[in-house]
């Protein structure tokens, strides 16, 4: 019996993981982390627990549990995992959509500067008391994110374009709606609003109720829509915008109406927990490792994927100091920072 | 008669680039395009193709103005290759190919037998089929270059246009495209730098100076000593084979 040696020249095989397999991983690990987001606190709740709580609420049954408890667990906890699953979903989205666009590894709405002029549109509206809040502030953020995106995009163009000029052009917005806010907050704000100003700049999930996940799922789930139906038009950029338009994308239509859809989605995240970055920086880039650069399967796992990674920072954010809550967007730069330079070191070698 | 430039016009930072060109393009043919450097043949050519709007006159296609055709329509029958592209994406030979299957394709449609039967066949029609597993990162100049074409042929379309292709390939990998471009049934519009090349496969020559055309014709009517010296700036002998009628030029140092 001959044994043949076939001598492979081929780098690797590409076996990405399929949808499915990494969807069922996902939901395990979202499961995983939701569960611990609710039992860990200063009430600690057990797992059993949890499940009681569950069936009352969600199935009517009637199961013995203690009704503080049992608020706790529906009220805070369960609403703040929803909240940040949301969150990191949206985000995430973002992410990807920005990056494919702009073709810059980069991109994401935190770095664009798009959090932090939403951020500045949240802060004027509560300030000046425009209207009720719940309606009104998402509003006043969606116009921050959107001058920010027309700021960015303008600085970008008029120093002459290029992927790596959108950066810092983005770097310049978020320094500038930044600085706005904590002008407005400092000048104008009562004691109560400026103790919020970590809450804008780093973001908390503190306040999270239903009512916010209420609002956050249903655009959540029109700009999962939306980017999914552009899927194959987001592929297309990958040589360029000449590239994509040659192969029938309508380019400017398709870009003015994600990055739309990407404001949305940033100013709806911003306006109820803050502003939160890196999520839109690593979760993407760890996505399209595992399941690859389709978009059709890229977002929806990017989507997952944000939701886990922002459930286990929050559960993170709680039990690093003991007896403290530290802000959200300060764990979730704690992993997007090295990530971020890493990513940098990577695309160098590669240029 | 199906793709045709209209005393088109386009100006960059208002610089004017091409200047009222009117160009038909043979059908079932290869047109080159020869011009010095900065004669406006790239923006001639994305003109064409549709990429930009012009600033005066029209393109045509199948005599409606290119503007009013939506970039899908388009798609489905004029490819355009570029002179030189990239990506960060991490994506294999075969996936760049099966991204000239997008005009094709509405957004939830699945990938059907007829895209896979495309993208096999401009595989193979390029040489490219045994390197379709393998990363766009990893292939050669000259290879991004034959997948590029793969990636235009996989669009199926009746007119091709392509910016100078034989850039970045070795000289047998430059005959083999021309041989290519000149079998297919597809309208190709080349812009080339090799006059010689250009004579010897092209079945029309269209000569481009400072964004207008100087003329259009068979290579053996437009490549005269007269022509090469007031257009090129070089002195040169042109003979023609009697075998097949071609002409070969040679170029003098002064």
């Amino acid at each position: 019996m001959t044994v043949h040696v076939q001598a492979e020249v081929r780098p690797r095989s590409f076996r990405r993981l399929g949808l499915p397999a990494f969807g069922l991983i996902a939901l395990a690990a979202l499961f995983l982390a939701a569960a611990g987001a609710i039992s860990i606190g200063e009430v600690a709740i057990p797992p059993a627990e949890i499940l009681k709580v569950l069936g009352n609420r969600l199935f009517g049954m009637d199961l013995a549990v203690d009704p503080i408890r049992e608020g706790i667990v529906w009220h805070y906890r369960l609403s703040r995992a929803a909240m940040a699953a949301s969150a990191g979903a949206a985000l995430a989205i973002c992410g990807t959509v920005l990056q494919a666009l702009l073709r810059n590894p980069l991109a994401e709405p935190y770095l664009l500067g798009i959090s932090a002029g939403a951020s500045t549109g949240a802060v004027l509206v509560m300030v000046l008391g425009i209207g009720a809040g719940t309606v009104t502030l998402p509003g006043g953020a969606f116009l921050g994110a959107g001058l920010a995106f027309a700021f960015v995009a303008f600085l970008a163009h008029g120093s002459g374009g290029g992927t790596e000029r959108v950066i810092l052009a983005g770097i310049a917005g978020s320094q500038l709606f930044n600085a706005a806010t904590s002008f407005i907050v400092t000048t104008s704000a009562n004691a109560e609003q400026t103790r919020g100003i970590m809450f804008w700049l780093l973001g908390s999930l503190g306040g999270a109720r239903w009512a916010d996940t209420a609002l956050a799922l249903p655009v959540l789930a029109v700009g999962l829509a939306v980017c999914l139906f552009r899927a194959r038009a987001l592929d297309a950029f990958a040589f360029g915008e000449d590239a994509a338009a040659s192969i029938g994308i309508d380019v400017s239509r398709v870009r003015t109406e994600l990055f739309a859809v990407t404001a949305l989605l940033t100013a709806a995240i911003i306006s109820l927990v803050g502003a939160v970055g890196f999520v839109g920086l690593v979760v993407p880039h760890a996505t399209r490792f595992l399941v690859g650069p389709a978009h059709g399967r890229l977002l929806p796992a990017s989507a997952l994927a944000g939701g886990v990674f922002m459930v286990a920072a929050d559960v993170l954010s709680r039990i690093v100091v003991p007896g403290q809550v530290l802000p959200i967007g300060v764990v979730t730069a704690l992993f997007g920072a090295p990530a971020f330079a890493f990513i940098l070191w990577r695309s160098r070698r590669g240029a | 008669m199906t793709l045709h430039a209209c005393d088109i016009a386009w100006e960059a930072g208002g610089q004017p680039i091409v200047r009222g060109v009117t160009l038909r393009v043979p059908e079932g043919r290869l047109l080159g395009l020869v011009g010095p450097n900065g004669s406006g043949k790239s923006s001639l050519l994305r003109l064409l193709a549709g990429l930009r709007r012009g600033s005066d006159g029209a393109v045509l296609l199948d005599h409606r103005p290119m503007s009013a055709v939506p970039r899908r329509e388009v798609a489905r029958r004029l490819a355009f290759v570029e002179q030189q592209v990239s990506t960060e994406v991490v994506l294999t030979a075969r996936e760049v190919v099966a991204l000239g299957r997008t005009p094709h394709r509405g957004a939830w449609e699945a990938w059907s037998e007829a895209d896979h039967a495309a993208v096999s066949a401009a595989l193979a029609r390029t040489g490219m089929a045994d390197r379709a597993d393998q990363l766009w990162s990893t292939l050669s100049g000259g290879e991004r270059q034959r997948i590029q074409i793969a990636r235009a042929l996989a669009q199926e379309p009746r007119e091709l246009l392509l910016d100078e292709p034989t850039n970045h390939l070795d000289i047998r990998h430059q005959l083999d495209l021309l041989k290519l471009l000149q079998s297919l049934d597809t309208s190709c519009i080349a812009a080339l730098h090799d006059l010689n090349h250009a004579v010897a496969f092209c079945d029309e020559i269209a000569v481009v100076k400072d964004g207008t055309l100087v003329i259009q014709g068979r290579p053996a009517d437009v490549m005269t000593v007269d022509l090469i010296r007031s257009v090129f700036e070089v002195a040169a002998t042109v003979r023609e084979d009697p075998e097949n009628g071609r002409v070969r030029l040679d170029f003098l140092p002064d």
